[in-house]
C-alpha cells in the first residue's frame, strides 16, 4: 500500500459521499484493479458502512409521548390571562369600562356626603329640613342631599330627596315627579338615569338645532 | 408534511400543548434513535430524548420558522448527547472494559421481550457488536456517523445540525469511516 498514490483513499471517501469527481473516479478504478491492497481498503469500508446502516431501525417506548406531555411546565395562569386578553379585546373594553364607571359613580356618591339643596331664595332651612314656606314658589326643580325637605307650598318641577324624607303638606303641590333616594345602588340607578335623559335631551337639542 | 408541522409549531406558540403532542410523535422515534445510536444505552437514550423534546418546548419560540424544524430538533438532541458524553467521559474507559457484560445485560433485556429463533438471536449479537462498535467512535465522529448512516440525512444539513462548515463534517464522516473500518474489519 506504500506505493499508493495517497490521494486514492480520498478519492475512496469522496465516491462513497457521492461527490467525486469523473477523472478521479477514473483513477480510482483503474488503480483498484491494479492493486490488491487498495481492493481490500475499500471493500472493508464498505462493509464497515453496510454493518452500520444493517442496524435495524428502533422505536421510542410506548408512553414516551404521555411521558413527555406530563413533564411539560404547566401554563402558567397570567399567560392564559393575558392571552384570554388579547383574544377578547371587546370584552376587556367593557369590563374596563364598567370599572371605571362604578369607580366614577361611587366617587361621586362620596363626595356628596354633605347636606345641600337646590339654591331658590324661598327656600327656608330648619336643621337639615328644607322647607318650602306656604304661599312660595319655587320655580325648576328642587333637589335636596342629606337632608329632608318640607313642602307647603309649590314646586313647578320635580322634586328629588337624595338620603332623606319628604314631607308634602296637604297644601303643598309638585308639578313634577317626587323621588326618594336612600340607598347606594338606588343612587347609581338615578345617576343612569340622570345619564340617559341627559343623553335624550342632548339628543333633542341636537336635533332642535337641525 | 412541512406545512403540517409549520402549522403545528403556530399553535404550540399559541400554547397549545396538544399540538406539540403530535410534533412529538411525528419525530421521536428519530430522536430516539440518534440518542440510542449516539449513546449506546437504552435508558439513557429515553432520557436525552425526552430532554430534547422538553427543550424544544420551553425554547420554541427562538426557532426560526423559516427553516426546517427536524434539523433544529435534531440539533437539540445531539448537542445533548455530546454533553451527556463529554461528562461521563472519566469512567468510559471503565465502561469499555466491561463493555461485555454490558451489552450482555442489555442483550437479555431484549431477548426477555419475545422469543426468538435462533438466525435472529445471532442478527441480535451482531447489532450489539456494531452499536458496542459505533460507542467507541470519538464522539466527533459518532455524531456524523450516527446521522449520515442511521438517519441517512444528506451532508448538508448533517453540517446545519452541528453548526459546523460542511468540509469539516466531510473530513469526520471520513475519519469516522477509516475508524470503523478498523474496528470492523474482523467481523
Amino acid at each position: 500500500m506504500k506505493t499508493c498514490p495517497e490521494e486514492m483513499i480520498d478519492y475512496m471517501h469522496d465516491y462513497l459521499d457521492g461527490d467525486i469527481i469523473s477523472d478521479s473516479e477514473q483513477k480510482l478504478k483503474s488503480h483498484l484493479q491494479q492493486c490488491e491492497d487498495c481492493q481490500h481498503h475499500f471493500h472493508e469500508l464498505k462493509k464497515a458502512i453496510a454493518f452500520v446502516q444493517s442496524t435495524s431501525h428502533i422505536s421510542a417506548p410506548d408512553d414516551f409521548t404521555n411521558r413527555i406531555m406530563d413533564r411539560l411546565p404547566k401554563e402558567k395562569k397570567k399567560v392564559g390571562m393575558q392571552r384570554w386578553l388579547r383574544h377578547h379585546p371587546l370584552l376587556t373594553a367593557a369590563a374596563l369600562f364598567i370599572f371605571f364607571m362604578t369607580g366614577s359613580v361611587f366617587a361621586n356618591w362620596n363626595d356628596h356626603q354633605d347636606f345641600s339643596f337646590t339654591k331658590n331664595e324661598s327656600l327656608v332651612v330648619e336643621d337639615h329640613t328644607v322647607v318650602v314656606p306656604e304661599g312660595k314658589v319655587v320655580k325648576g326643580d328642587l333637589t335636596v342631599r342629606n337632608g329632608d325637605v318640607k313642602i307647603e307650598g309649590k314646586v313647578t318641577g320635580d322634586v328629588t330627596v337624595i338620603n332623606g324624607n319628604q314631607y308634602l303638606a296637604s297644601a303643598g303641590t309638585v308639578t313634577g315627579e317626587i323621588k326618594e333616594i336612600d340607598a347606594a345602588f338606588e343612587w347609581l340607578w338615578y345617576q343612569i338615569k340622570s345619564g340617559a335623559e341627559d343623553l335624550v335631551e342632548w339628543g333633542n337639542s341636537q336635533l332642535d338645532e337641525k | 408534511m412541512e406545512a403540517l408541522v409549520k402549522k403545528r409549531i403556530k399553535q404550540v406558540l399559541k400554547g397549545d400543548q396538544s399540538a406539540f403532542a403530535e410534533l412529538v410523535e411525528l419525530y421521536k422515534d428519530k430522536v430516539f434513535q440518534i440518542c440510542y445510536r449516539m449513546l449506546g444505552n437504552r435508558h439513557e437514550a429515553e432520557d436525552i430524548s425526552q430532554e430534547a423534546f422538553i427543550r424544544a418546548y420551553v425554547n420554541i419560540e427562538t426557532f426560526n420558522q423559516k427553516r426546517k424544524f427536524s434539523t433544529w430538533l435534531f440539533r437539540i438532541a445531539t448537542n445533548l448527547c455530546i454533553d451527556r458524553i463529554r461528562k461521563k467521559k472519566p469512567d468510559y474507559y471503565l465502561d469499555a472494559e466491561v463493555a461485555g457484560t454490558d451489552g450482555l445485560t442489555m442483550y437479555s433485556q431484549v431477548a426477555a421481550d419475545v422469543k426468538m429463533p435462533e438466525d435472529e438471536v445471532e442478527n441480535m449479537e451482531l447489532q450489539e457488536t456494531i452499536q458496542k462498535e459505533i460507542s467507541k467512535l470519538p464522539e466527533k465522529y459518532r455524531s456524523v456517523i450516527v446521522l449520515k448512516y442511521i438517519e441517512e440525512l444528506p451532508l448538508q444539513e448533517i453540517s446545519e445540525i452541528l453548526d459546523m462548515p460542511l468540509g469539516t463534517v466531510k473530513t469526520r464522516v471520513h475519519r469516522g469511516r477509516e475508524a470503523l473500518r478498523k474496528q470492523l474489519k474482523s467481523l
